[in-house]
């Protein structure tokens, strides 16, 4: 079949199963059976269009001119189909996930949540597949419209100052920032084409190239650069599924991938490195990536914790893409899926022990994990993963992130990784231990633990299911080494 | 310099009128006294196209077949159409200030803007409570 | 080619200002129904008309129809080009959408034995406006900027429902016109008193050898301060915020579409056609006067608009602050900036209508239209809502949407020329109108309905659909904007062009 049609296709899967959503909104065994549809046929075709990328075949797909010589264009490239693969392969996942949680937890307005979630997958596809700047702009600001619902999903003050925060940050500094950056671009170049070795090169003032490089850098909001990270902490008054797909894979991704094509396809890796420009950027991230780690210490919402985290991840993948080496593209290419894989197991595990017990306090979790051993081994392997150790999947991503930094000679660099790895271990392993090494709270073990079990099946399933991900992994990091490989070459 | 102001003399009185006009506009709180004004500022502005439509010992530009020195007529005739602009305008706001009268019980400025802020005010409280 | 086809510049106009007295006969036998079937007829014959003008310019160039096939300059002149035949698309293209939305809102909120003269009056205000636009005489400008002026103070004195506030701000509109009708003739003439012309094309000609006559110089800041004051450039502002908040729904919407833009295309016609760059003052009164006004204007309008109550309030002010966007588009003076002043005259039009037609619907189910009173109607109008959502955002300038390609143009205006430090500004502006327009939705998605409201219905069809439409327009112009910016460029450059 021609590959231009299945890329339209696969945008348009999960609008057409938005829709079926919306028509079978009274016939919830209907609706959420649509949902698993679409993800599922989705799947299938990111899934075809990998085989073609990793067979080195390229295709594109022209929509309209929106202004004179700007397309809304997309391109299959190695980077955005990783994205596009653990994003729709996530979503079945997740899907099913969030069926056991909204009916667990007996959520209102389950329609409109199933709606906003497909528009943010296709969102999602839109930003994996953009041919240029422009489109993934369009993409970008639509998934952050479309999440908006989702995060102040519950109606509460909380959750409408959250949607505030949310919103807030994620426009400004897309339209503050990002929006300029890329009118900027387009100004001196004539195009935002992402092509490879960059379209800057030469047309820029080397002095000023760090300054268009922090307007893309805080502008890509999603990324979750500090001083701009407040929005994900904000966003985790969403119900759990929404933090464990969006909120660790789609949203966040997006940003991270979104920083990834800009250095690799506008800025180009060697203009980059030579003209030193991003050399604050390393600094920046460093920064947040432990300051992030240190708050996360500090948190007790386990959630929020692990929002935390999320924000540290993301900035490893700032910070790879800043040393602009091969090596560490690669890595944080690679670290776009297992951090992923990682952190939506944990995020599912909170979610999980949020509708089994209604717990959110780490402080609370003592002796848990007897009453709920799958999800804790989860969240145990989940939290290994992220840390860094074999035999799963995170370490790989953190190799190559570390030998880019060690070809650069950046010994710092080198030593926050490590550092980092030494806070994950701080702000993770106590929720593991608590939950297994110390015993239930005596109120609880006199209401008898019979009350307390696992959570409904639909969510545990899927937590194991990426919790085994994440160690598949491990041994197969090297093919997506190898998928991602012409990007840099 | 006195000459060349007593020369334009006809441009004075117009700035003169022109001024007092959009002063009385300003100033006034009584919405009749700023038609008025309007009134005042719109027929400097008549006079002013009518005086540079003379031409000094022109007649009406009428064909007699000698040659005679024809005032301008175009301004003349602009001007008509001004007029009857400006007169729609005065009938217009006098209809409108009659309206007010009938709604607000007076045509102070002031006042008016009084009633005004307590609708507002007690329309809030309405929904409030 | 039939022979009546030429003579369409002058049945635009005619036949709106004809129809008028015929539309006040339906007063026998007061059929109300009638008058709006004959409103919505001559709207769709001039959108018609403007539509096969705007298409004959773009193919063959700018046409001149000649009145009583007197000659110009002394003969009274219609003048096309693509600026004007854009701007006369939009102002019939308003009215073609808004008139059928007027039905049930007019009926709602104008006593029924007014109803005709509305319509009577509204055609008049449309030939004015229409008129204002086609013509290339200066004179002629001034008359239909009046029949309009005059027409619309009729309208909005009308007010919802007679609300009495109206009156004021009628009232208060009508000083404030006059006062900048007359500058403007002021103006015209000293501009004829060095020239001896009224014909914009032969004043052009004729001022190009005059830039240092100080009566050039005086015509020229009356006709500057008397446009000004007609498209509400702040601080000339005052008239507009209740005007547009207590007129009746259908006048809101076509006048806050149109008017201003209307006047804003008079200025652009001063500035560049008959003055141009080349006069060292245009410049200066463009980076000193029109920028900071600008700038100043988008700031107060949007820090107005958080703090306003009324939701047509709210979008009043948020009008006096996209009039900055435009005025700083034309004190750009590069062709791009200018592309994105016309752009931003066009799509702001099919922002407010599309925001003023949603407050339409809620003054026809609601009638109160604070914040407090929406209070949970999300839920309960929800075609409503999501059309005012879409339009906010619009409004906001998110991608795909036509507020996002203005945005886009003016920003690559300011880079051309280099003026760095007003970027900063235009994203802030763009920033407060997220803050305004989230005080509508979450009034409306977030907060609980009061308790003892009465259940509101989903406002009919007849209001939706050219509701949806004008949102549709936002998108399709938002997605393919080739089309409109295509059309701007060549009338900026055109624009351009022809100063001496």
């Amino acid at each position: 079949m021609n590959t231009e049609i299945i890329i339209a296709l696969a945008l348009i899967t999960p609008l057409i199963g938005a829709i079926g959503i919306f028509l079978s909104a009274n016939t919830p065994n209907l609706r959420e059976t649509i949902t698993l549809l679409s993800a599922a046929v989705l799947f299938t075709f990111v899934c075809f269009l990998l085989h073609q990328t990793s067979n080195g075949q390229n295709a594109s797909f022209r929509l309209f001119e929106v202004i004179p010589n700007l397309m809304i264009a997309f391109d299959i490239e190695p980077l955005g189909m990783l994205f596009a693969a653990i994003a729709s392969g996530l979503w079945i996942i997740n899907s099913l996930y969030s069926i056991g949680y909204m009916r667990g937890n007996q959520e209102e307005n389950q329609t409109r949540f199933y709606i906003c979630f497909a528009i943010a997958i296709s969102s999602s596809m839109g930003i994996a597949f953009a041919g240029n700047m422009f489109t993934l702009f369009i993409f970008y600001e639509i998934l952050t419209l479309s999440t908006y619902p989702l995060v102040t999903h519950k109606g509460t003050p909380e959750a409408k100052a959250g949607g505030r925060r949310y919103l807030g940050l994620l426009i400004g500094t897309s339209i503050g920032f990002q929006l300029i950056a890329i009118i900027w671009t387009w100004f001196l170049t004539g195009t935002l084409d992402f092509t490879p070795g960059g379209i800057l090169s030469g047309k820029i003032e080397p002095t000023i190239l760090p300054f268009l490089l922090a307007l893309y850098m805080f502008g890509i909001g999603k990324a979750a650069l500090m001083p701009f990270h407040s929005w994900l902490p904000a966003a985790m008054v969403a119900p759990t599924p929404v933090s464990a797909l969006l909120h660790a894979v789609a949203v966040v991704k997006a940003g991270a991938f979104t920083v990834l094509k800009v250095v690799v396809y506008i800025f180009g890796i060697e203009f980059l490195s030579s003209t030193g420009a991003s050399t604050w950027l390393i600094w920046a991230a460093s920064f947040t990536l432990l300051a992030s780690s240190l708050i996360a210490l500090s948190k007790d919402n386990l959630k929020a914790r692990l929002a935390y985290s999320t924000v540290s991840q993301l900035s490893y993948i700032v910070l790879a893409a800043a040393l602009a080496t091969k090596l560490s593209i690669l890595g944080a290419g690679l670290h776009i899926v297992t951090h992923a894989l990682g952190k939506i197991t944990l995020f599912m595990c909170a979610g999980a022990i949020y509708v089994a017990t209604h717990k959110t306090e780490i402080s609370d979790m003592d002796g848990l994990g007897r009453v709920m051993p799958f999800t804790f081994i989860a969240f145990a392997i989940g939290a290994f993963s992220i840390i860094g150790l074999p035999p799963f999947a995170g370490i790989w991503s953190k190799w190559y992130m570390a030998l880019g930094a060690a070809n650069l000679e950046l010994f710092m660099v080198i030593a926050v990784y490590m550092i980092s790895s030494l806070l994950n271990v701080g702000y993770l392993m106590p929720v593991v231990a608590r939950a297994f090494f110390k015993p239930l709270p005596q109120q609880l073990q006199a209401s008898g633990s019979k009350s307390l079990s696992e959570a409904p099946l639909l969510c545990v399933i899927p937590l194991c299911i990426t919790a085994l991900g994440c160690f598949v992994l491990f041994f197969f990091a090297n093919e997506v080494i190898d998928l991602l490989r012409p990007i840099v070459n | 310099m006195l000459a060349a102001i007593l020369d334009h003399y006809n441009y004075w009185l117009i700035i003169f009128l022109m001024m007092i006009g959009l002063y009385i506009v300003v100033s006034r709180g009584n919405l009749i006294k700023k038609i008025v004004g309007l009134n005042i500022f719109q027929t400097s502005v008549f006079l002013l196209y009518i005086t540079i439509g003379k031409v000094n010992y022109g007649t009406a530009p009428i064909l007699t077949g000698q040659p005679e020195t024809f005032s301008n007529p175009l301004p003349h005739v602009l001007i008509l159409t001004a007029i009857v602009v400006g007169i729609a305008t005065t009938a217009l706001g006098l209809a409108l200030v009659v309206r007010i009268r009938e709604s607000y019980g007076t045509i102070e400025d002031e006042e008016i803007a009084v009633s005004e802020q307590f609708q507002a005010e007690s329309e809030v409280n309405q929904i409030s409570s | 080619m039939t022979n009546w086809l030429h003579h369409i510049p002058i049945l635009i106009v005619a036949v709106p200002l004809i129809s008028a007295p015929i539309c006040v006969l339906f007063t026998f036998g007061a059929n109300r129904k009638a008058a709006w079937l004959w409103t919505l007829l001559v709207s769709w014959f001039a959108f018609l008309c403007s539509i096969y003008l705007l298409n004959y310019v773009l193919e063959n160039g700018q046409i001149s129809y000649h009145l009583g096939s007197w000659k110009p300059p002394l003969g009274i002149e219609y003048r096309i080009d693509v600026i004007n035949a854009f701007v006369l698309l939009l102002v019939s293209g308003i009215s073609a959408i808004a008139v059928p939305f007027g039905r049930l809102v007019v009926d709602r909120e104008i006593e029924p034995d007014r109803q005709i003269l509305f319509y009577t009056t509204y055609l008049l205000c449309l030939t004015g406006l229409l008129g204002v636009t086609i013509t290339g005489d200066a004179f002629n400008i001034f008359v239909f900027l009046e029949i309009s002026s005059l027409s619309s103070y009729v309208l909005i004195a009308m007010g919802v429902r007679s609300d009495r506030r109206a009156l004021t701000a009628a009232y208060n509109y009508l000083i404030l016109g006059t006062i900048g009708a007359t500058f403007f003739v002021i103006g015209l003439g000293f501009l004829y008193m060095v020239t001896g012309t009224l014909n914009i094309m032969d004043l052009s000609d004729r001022v190009t050898h005059l830039a240092d006559n100080k009566a050039v110089h005086a015509g020229y800041a009356f006709i500057i301060i008397g446009l000004a004051l007609k498209m509400a450039l702040f601080p000339m502002h005052v008239w507009l915020p209740n005007s547009y908040t207590y007129a009746p729904s259908l006048i809101s919407i076509f006048l806050a579409a149109t008017a201003t833009k209307v006047s804003i295309y008079v200025l652009l016609r001063f500035l560049f056609t008959v003055f141009g760059v080349s006069f060292d003052f245009i410049p200066l009164t463009l980076i000193f006067i029109f920028l900071p006004l600008a700038i100043i204007a988008i700031f107060f309008g949007s820090i107005g608009a958080i703090f306003q109550t009324n939701i047509k309030r709210l979008f009043a002010y948020s009008s006096v602050a996209q009039i900055g966007y435009i005025a700083i588009g034309i004190a750009l003076s590069n062709t791009i900036g200018l592309t994105a002043a016309i752009l931003h005259i066009f799509n702001h039009a099919l922002i407010k209508g599309a925001l003023f037609m949603a407050a339409g619907c809620l003054v026809y189910r609601v009638g109160k239209l604070t914040t407090d009173s929406i209070r949970g109607l999300g839920k309960e109008m929800p075609w409503t809502f999501s059309a005012l959502v879409l339009a906010g955002l619009s409004l906001i300038g998110i991608p795909t949407t036509v507020g996002f390609i203005s945005k886009w143009y003016l920003i690559l205006g300011i880079m051309e020329n280099g003026w760095w430090p007003l970027i900063p500004l235009i994203v802030m502006g763009s920033l407060l109108a997220v803050v305004y327009m989230w005080k509508i939705i979450e009034a409306a998605y977030f907060f609980q309905a009061p308790q003892d409201r009465v259940p509101v219905k989903e406002v009919p069809l007849e209001l939706l659909i050219p509701l949806w439409i004008l949102i549709g327009c936002n998108f399709y112009f938002g997605i393919q904007a080739d089309i409109t910016i295509g059309i701007s460029n060549e009338a900026a450059t055109s624009l351009l062009d022809h100063s001496p």
